[in-house]
Formats: structure tokens, C-alpha cells, sequence
């Protein structure tokens, strides 16, 4: 930087980006080259919210394993629950009630508004505007407090088990829900009006951080990242798990790659979720949610099983090797943030400085599910 | 002020008898004077920054949902103060790597800067400092322009690469939006044929500039707005990108000192929209102080609706905006305020060229900004065409 300039040369400069930056969501950090106000080159490093969770889950028994998927997709709880249930479940062989899954595909879908809501208020941050985080943490509370209402926690949950559910829901739960459906409605308008047809935000991210369908494949882009290419991909339609092939919602695809086409899929993807929870509030069957195995010790026969599943950022795996114990033998998580953030360096070539933290906010990463 | 009546009138009874020999305590009581007016004036603009302040926390939280400051005292209305304590107690960190004599100067240019803006800037025409007759609008656009300075050198100075970014960022943006600014001036002095900023507020008695020069006034808000840094010009400070840019590595009282700054020159861009545009401090029943700090609140309070509404532009956009538009809009300006000084046209004559100008140049500026807007647009067609066609 302070290099004698006698023969007008110019030198690139390194210019560190986190991990303590308001904009690299978490403790992300980037090793930027820059010439001026242009990036050249960047180095993504992550690590530094490593907790080891799949190294514990092999120490915990499975019904515990729980408490650890809740801590990677901090802004997804539900989903990430959803997911490991299911691969137990398929481990043992055993069906959870058909109210059981409602109510998860209704929780999810809630948890799946909720987290794009903290993103359209991210993004709106990233860009500058600080309105939008506010009004849409609006919803956000609404949908949390609902949670707590039901599971007595904000975020951390734990929740589902095993081949059901912690417990009965509350007696009023449909009331409930039926009753927050259009205020949350009303939350997505406030919040993303503001932002999404607004000229200064266009400019800042149409054509900015475009990213083809081919290449977005080959990174293993998935979620908003990857229908924001065009690519019309959601597990929930193309490998449909739990209960969604009961219900009728679209899969939203963008169609240039660019930050704003992946803005405009989470947008439209809310309506997509309140729609599957209003069906699934209308169609809410009666039964039981206890679990079937009770609270016995699982110790399911050796084997292994892959599980995935659509979280709000992405396709989520899991992957269980279980060798008969009561704890899993081996436990590996694909997550979502972690393949969409490997494609940071190709989009954030020959962009601007100020391009790059909207285009890490458009890929919407949660670092405790990237480090795990 | 009232120590620089006083000597005025010593003054003028001096130049009465006509003596010309003035003695030590005359000097004397001048610097007295002036020292009072000046102290008068920075506890002025104290109290004003200060209720800035808490009127930006409240107004922005009634624009966000929430309540504002409402803990200390009476709606909040010792928040500020809190804040200044809070400020000042706090440790005041220097990098390692920081050149010390810059990194503690470039807080005091800066805010003397601010202050200096002050000293011909008139209330009512009574109520002024020292009104600068011949060159109160050309010390204006001189004096603005020193607070760069201390701009860049803090950035330097801090010894971090935020902070240079920053300060090159503030060179960038400030010298460009000075351009229009200064012709904006310029164009006002010559449709007033005057320097003098209490001439140029008589002048606007039966009509505000702001219906002669509406291209003007707006050239000047949104420069003015580019000039303090408000959103969606707030690129030199980003918090999100360059993490505060040149103020990055301050802390406690300096910091305190670049804040201060930073709103005694919101205000300055205020007032002088409002005594350049708005009538001054014209108008009828209250007093011409309360009208003037009317007009001035009504204008910060749209700063600060424009700040709680829009997201911030990139460098690229902000600089293309500036000498693709500003500039050329701004010598269009002075083109049509010449021709009608010129001619000697009637003022209606010169409100239709200006018009003229914000709308034919207006409709090519809302076609490049809305480029992406169409582009969305047309994209959601084919997606419909798209649709359609897979439903068949």
C-alpha cells in the first residue's frame, strides 16, 4: 500500500474482510485482492465457528443428535429437525402419524418464511438500506413467537423427535395460525416493497453476481441460488418427502443468475410457503403425535441412509452410517450454505467492493451450518 | 451577538467623528466581541446538533416501527446528552501504526470547517456573525471544500486500509458534487447580482427561488446531500462495506468530534437551502427567526425520510451520476440564468427554462435509472410467455 511509487506502478492491495464484519453474516472471512475499487481475486476462509457437530453427534445417543441440528441453520431450526428425523426415521423403518407431518410441514414452512424475512432484511442492510431489517423482523416476531407458544423456545427448539413430535401442540395452535396468516401476508409486503421494485436497489443488484445454470450446477448451487439461474430444482417437488406431495405450490425460478433474480425467488417463495400452510392448516388431521418407540433407547440395525431435504438455503443431506449402537457410527451433513458459498470466488471476480458483501448477502449463508 | 452590535455601533461612532486612529482597547473590544459572537454561535450550534440528534433517532424510529429514545427525560429528550457523556468518557484509542500529529488533526479540520461555514451564514439580518458583503456565497463554496482535506488525512492517518478507502472514496464524491454545488451558487448570484446571502433572501419577498429555479434547488439538495454524506450518497462511510470508512479507527471524543461535525454540516446544507430557495426567514405572523428554523427542520426532517426510505448507490453509479447529470444540469443552469439576466426576461420566463431542463434531462435520467426496472420488466413477461406456453 505505502510502496514507493517512483516508477508509477500500481500494486494491488489485500484487503481483509471479516471475520469481525457487519456484512460477512457471522464470522465469515475474505482475503480480498483489490486494484482500487475493483476486486481482482478472493480468498474465502471459514472455520471460525467450527464446533465439530458431527464428530458429537457420534458421542450422543440418536434422540440427542437432535439438539445439534438445531445449532447448525440457526435461522432454519425446524427444517434442520425435519431432516434428521426423517433419516432416523428411515434407519428404523418406522412412519410417523399423518398429524405428525403436518404439523412439521407446517412449522417448516413458517421457519422457511421467517428465515427468508431476516434475509430480505440482510440484503436491504448489505445494500444500505436499514429500514427494511426492521420492518421485516415485524414478521419474524410474529412467526417466534408462535414457536415459543408452541415449543417453548424462539429459536433453538427441539422439538421433533424421533417418529413424532416433543408433544401436542397447543389447543389453539389452528386459531393461531390461521390468525398470524395474513398479518404475515401484510409483514412480506411491508418488508419487501420497499426494497425489491426500488430503482437504487436495482441498480445494485440486477446483472450483479450473475451466475449461469451451468455453472450454478457445477458448483452444487442449490435453493434460491440455484433457481435463481433458472434451474427449476426444489426437493420438494422433484424427490417429494414427509407430506408435500399432498399439497399444490409452485417452484418460483428466476432466469438471469443475478443477485436480484435470487432476491426475487426467496420473495416469491414466502407466498409459495403460506400457501402449503394454508393447506395444510385447512386439511390439519386428527391423531396422535407421540412417537411410536416411546422413550425407549434406539438402537437401529447397522446400516446407512442419506436424507435430503429443502431448508430455506438449500438441499440439505444427511447421511447416517449406524453400526447397531445407540449412537451413530458416523455422522455427515451436506449443507446447503457451504456448496451455495463455494461459489463466492467466481462471482466475486471483477465485481466492486461494495458488490461483494451484496452478492455474499444474496447467497443468504448461515455460517453455523457452513462450519458446523 | 450582542458584543458584535455593541461594536458595531462603537464602530460606527468612531467613523462618525470621524477618527481615524483606532486605539489598542478598540482592537480589544472588537476581539471581545467577536469571541462572544463566536461562542454564541458554536452553543447555538450545540443545542442544534444535540436536538439533531434525538430528531433523527425519533423521526427514524417512527419511520421504522418503533419508538425512538424514549428512556431519558421527557420523550427522550436527553438522549443526546447521554450519548455526548457516553462519547466523551470513553477511552480514546490510537492504532499503533497511526500517524499520530494527522490522525489527531484531521478531526479538528474537519470540524472547523463545519464551523467556518457558519460565520457568514445569517439568521435573520440581524443575527449573523459577520456577513461577508461581497463574498458571503464565494467563501461558502471556499470553504466547504477543507473538510476533504481532514476527510482524507484521517483516513491516512489511521493507518488502516478501510479508512483509505474511505478518504479517497470522500476526495472522490466530495470534489465531484462540489462542482454543481458551487454552480448552483453561481447561478443564484447571477439571477440576485449579489454575493451577499441577506440581499439574496430580500430578494425572494413576493417569490421563493425555488419557484424561479426549481432545476437549482433540487442540483443543490441532492449535491448538498452527496456533500454531508446522507443516504443514498453515504458511500465515504459505508457502514456495511468499508465499516465507517475514514472514521474507522476513532473512538470516544474524536469520533464525537467528526459526528459533530457531520451534523453542524447537515444543518449548514439545510439552512442554506432554505435561505437559497425557501424565502429565508420571510414569512408572516411569527417572528423570522421561528419561520426560518421551520423551514430548516422541514428540510432536515426530509434528509432524514430520504435516509430511513432509500439503499446506498455504489461508487461507480455515484460518480457517473455526478458528472454525467449533476454537472451538465448545473451549466445548463447557469446558461438560462445568464440569458435571462441577459434579455431581461420576466422571472416566469426563467422558471419555464429551468423546468424545461429538469424534465427533458429528467426523462433521459429516470430512462438510466430504470434500465433495470425494464429490464425486470421485460424478464417477467417472457416468464409469463413462458408459463403460458408450458401450460399448453
Amino acid at each position: 500500500m505505502m510502496q514507493d511509487n517512483s516508477e508509477n506502478q500500481t500494486i494491488d492491495m489485500m484487503l481483509n474482510m471479516g471475520p469481525q464484519h457487519p456484512s460477512t453474516h457471522g464470522v465469515f472471512r475474505m482475503e480480498l485482492r483489490i486494484d482500487g475499487e475493483k476486486i481482482i481475486d478472493v480468498k474465502p476462509h471459514i472455520g471460525y465457528l467450527h464446533r465439530g457437530s458431527e464428530k458429537l453427534s457420534e458421542g450422543e445417543q440418536y434422540h440427542q443428535v437432535v439438539t445439534l441440528f438445531d445449532r447448525m441453520d440457526y435461522l432454519a431450526n425446524f427444517n434442520n429437525e425435519l431432516v434428521y428425523c426423517m433419516a432416523v426415521e428411515r434407519l428404523l423403518d418406522i412412519e410417523p402419524s399423518k398429524r405428525t407431518e403436518y404439523i412439521r410441514v407446517i412449522l417448516c414452512e413458517l421457519n422457511r418464511i421467517a428465515s427468508h424475512l431476516l434475509y430480505v432484511g440482510t440484503i436491504g442492510l448489505d445494500a444500505g438500506a436499514m429500514t427494511p431489517a426492521l420492518f421485516s423482523f415485524i414478521g419474524r416476531d410474529r412467526i417466534q413467537t408462535l414457536f415459543e407458544s408452541i415449543s417453548g423456545a424462539r429459536m433453538m427448539h427441539n422439538y421433533f423427535k424421533i417418529g413424532g413430535l416433543k408433544e401436542e401442540v397447543p389447543t389453539d395452535f389452528v386459531s393461531m395460525v390461521k390468525g398470524i396468516m395474513p398479518e404475515i401476508r401484510q409483514d412480506i409486503d411491508q418488508a419487501e416493497k420497499l426494497l425489491t421494485f426500488n430503482e437504487i436497489f436495482l441498480s445494485r443488484t440486477k446483472d450483479i453476481g450473475v451466475i449461469t445454470a451451468d455453472q450454478a450446477i457445477d458448483y452444487g448451487l442449490t435453493g434460491p441460488c440455484l433457481r435463481g439461474s433458472g434451474v427449476n430444482y426444489d426437493v420438494r417437488k422433484s424427490e417429494p418427502y414427509s407430506v408435500y406431495s399432498d399439497f399444490e405450490f409452485d417452484v418460483p425460478v428466476g432466469l438471469d443468475g443475478d443477485c436480484w433474480d435470487r432476491h426475487w425467488v426467496r420473495i416469491k417463495e414466502m407466498d409459495e410457503s403460506l400457501k402449503i400452510v394454508e393447506q395444510a392448516i385447512n386439511n390439519l388431521p386428527d391423531g396422535d403425535v407421540e412417537s411410536s418407540l416411546g422413550r425407549r433407547l434406539i438402537r437401529p440395525s447397522a446400516g446407512e441412509v442419506y436424507v435430503k431435504a429443502e431448508n430455506p438455503r438449500g438441499e440439505i443431506g444427511v447421511y447416517i452410517v449406524s453400526d447397531g449402537t445407540d449412537k451413530p457410527y458416523r455422522l455427515k451433513v451436506r449443507p446447503p450454505s457451504f456448496c451455495n458459498l463455494s461459489a463466492i470466488e467466481p462471482l466475486l471476480q471483477d465485481s466492486w467492493i461494495a458488490d461483494s458483501v451484496v452478492i455474499l448477502g444474496s447467497l443468504d449463508i448461515v455460517l453455523g451450518e457452513v462450519d458446523r | 451577538m450582542i458584543g458584535r452590535m455593541l461594536s458595531y455601533q462603537l464602530l460606527c461612532s468612531d467613523l462618525d467623528t470621524g477618527a481615524t486612529v483606532r486605539f489598542m482597547s478598540d482592537y480589544f473590544q472588537d476581539a471581545v466581541s467577536t469571541l462572544i459572537s463566536l461562542l454564541t454561535l458554536f452553543s447555538f450550534l450545540a443545542v442544534m446538533v444535540l436536538s439533531l440528534v434525538w430528531l433523527e433517532r425519533k423521526a427514524l424510529g417512527r419511520l421504522q416501527l418503533r419508538l425512538g429514545p424514549t428512556r431519558t427525560g421527557p420523550f427522550g429528550l436527553l438522549q443526546p446528552i447521554a450519548d455526548a457523556v457516553k462519547l466523551v468518557l470513553k477511552e480514546d484509542i490510537v492504532p499503533n501504526d497511526a500517524e499520530r500529529v494527522i490522525f489527531w488533526v484531521a478531526p479538528i479540520i474537519v470540524v472547523i470547517s463545519a464551523f467556518m461555514l457558519w460565520v457568514t451564514i445569517p439568521f435573520t439580518p440581524g443575527i449573523v456573525v459577520e456577513n461577508l458583503e461581497n463574498m458571503g456565497l464565494f467563501y461558502i463554496g471556499a470553504v466547504g471544500v477543507i473538510g476533504i482535506l481532514g476527510l482524507v488525512l484521517a483516513g491516512w492517518g489511521s493507518a488502516n486500509k478501510y479508512g483509505v478507502i474511505g478518504g479517497l472514496r470522500a476526495a472522490a464524491q466530495l470534489i465531484s458534487y462540489e462542482i454543481p454545488l458551487i454552480m448552483v451558487l453561481i447561478s443564484v448570484a447571477i439571477v440576485t447580482q449579489t454575493f451577499n446571502l441577506v440581499d439574496i433572501v430580500n430578494l425572494q419577498s413576493p417569490v421563493p427561488f425555488v419557484l424561479v429555479l426549481p432545476l437549482g434547488f433540487v442540483l443543490f439538495f441532492v449535491a448538498g446531500l452527496a456533500e454531508v454524506g446522507r443516504t443514498p450518497f453515504d458511500i465515504y462511510f459505508a457502514e456495511s462495506e468499508i465499516v465507517g470508512g475514514p472514521f474507522v479507527e476513532y473512538s470516544g471524543a474524536h469520533w464525537a468530534v467528526f459526528f459533530l461535525s457531520e451534523y453542524i454540516n447537515t444543518f449548514a446544507i439545510a439552512t442554506l437551502t432554505v435561505l437559497l430557495f425557501l424565502g429565508g426567514w420571510s414569512g408572516p405572523f411569527l417572528p423570522s427567526i421561528v419561520w426560518l428554523l421551520i423551514k430548516i427542520y422541514a428540510v432536515i426532517l426530509l434528509i432524514f425520510w430520504i435516509r430511513g426510505t432509500l439503499p446506498r448507490l455504489r461508487i461507480d453509479q455515484l460518480m457517473a451520476f455526478a458528472w454525467k447529470v449533476m454537472v451538465p444540469l448545473s451549466f445548463y443552469l447557469v446558461v438560462c440564468c445568464s440569458v435571462y439576466v441577459f434579455y431581461e426576461m420576466p422571472w416566469w420566463a426563467l422558471t419555464v427554462m429551468s423546468l424545461f431542463g429538469l424534465l427533458a434531462v429528467g426523462v433521459i435520467i429516470y430512462r438510466y435509472i430504470t434500465a433495470p426496472a425494464r429490464k425486470v420488466a421485460e424478464v417477467r413477461e417472457r416468464l409469463r410467455s413462458l408459463q403460458m406456453t408450458q401450460e399448453e
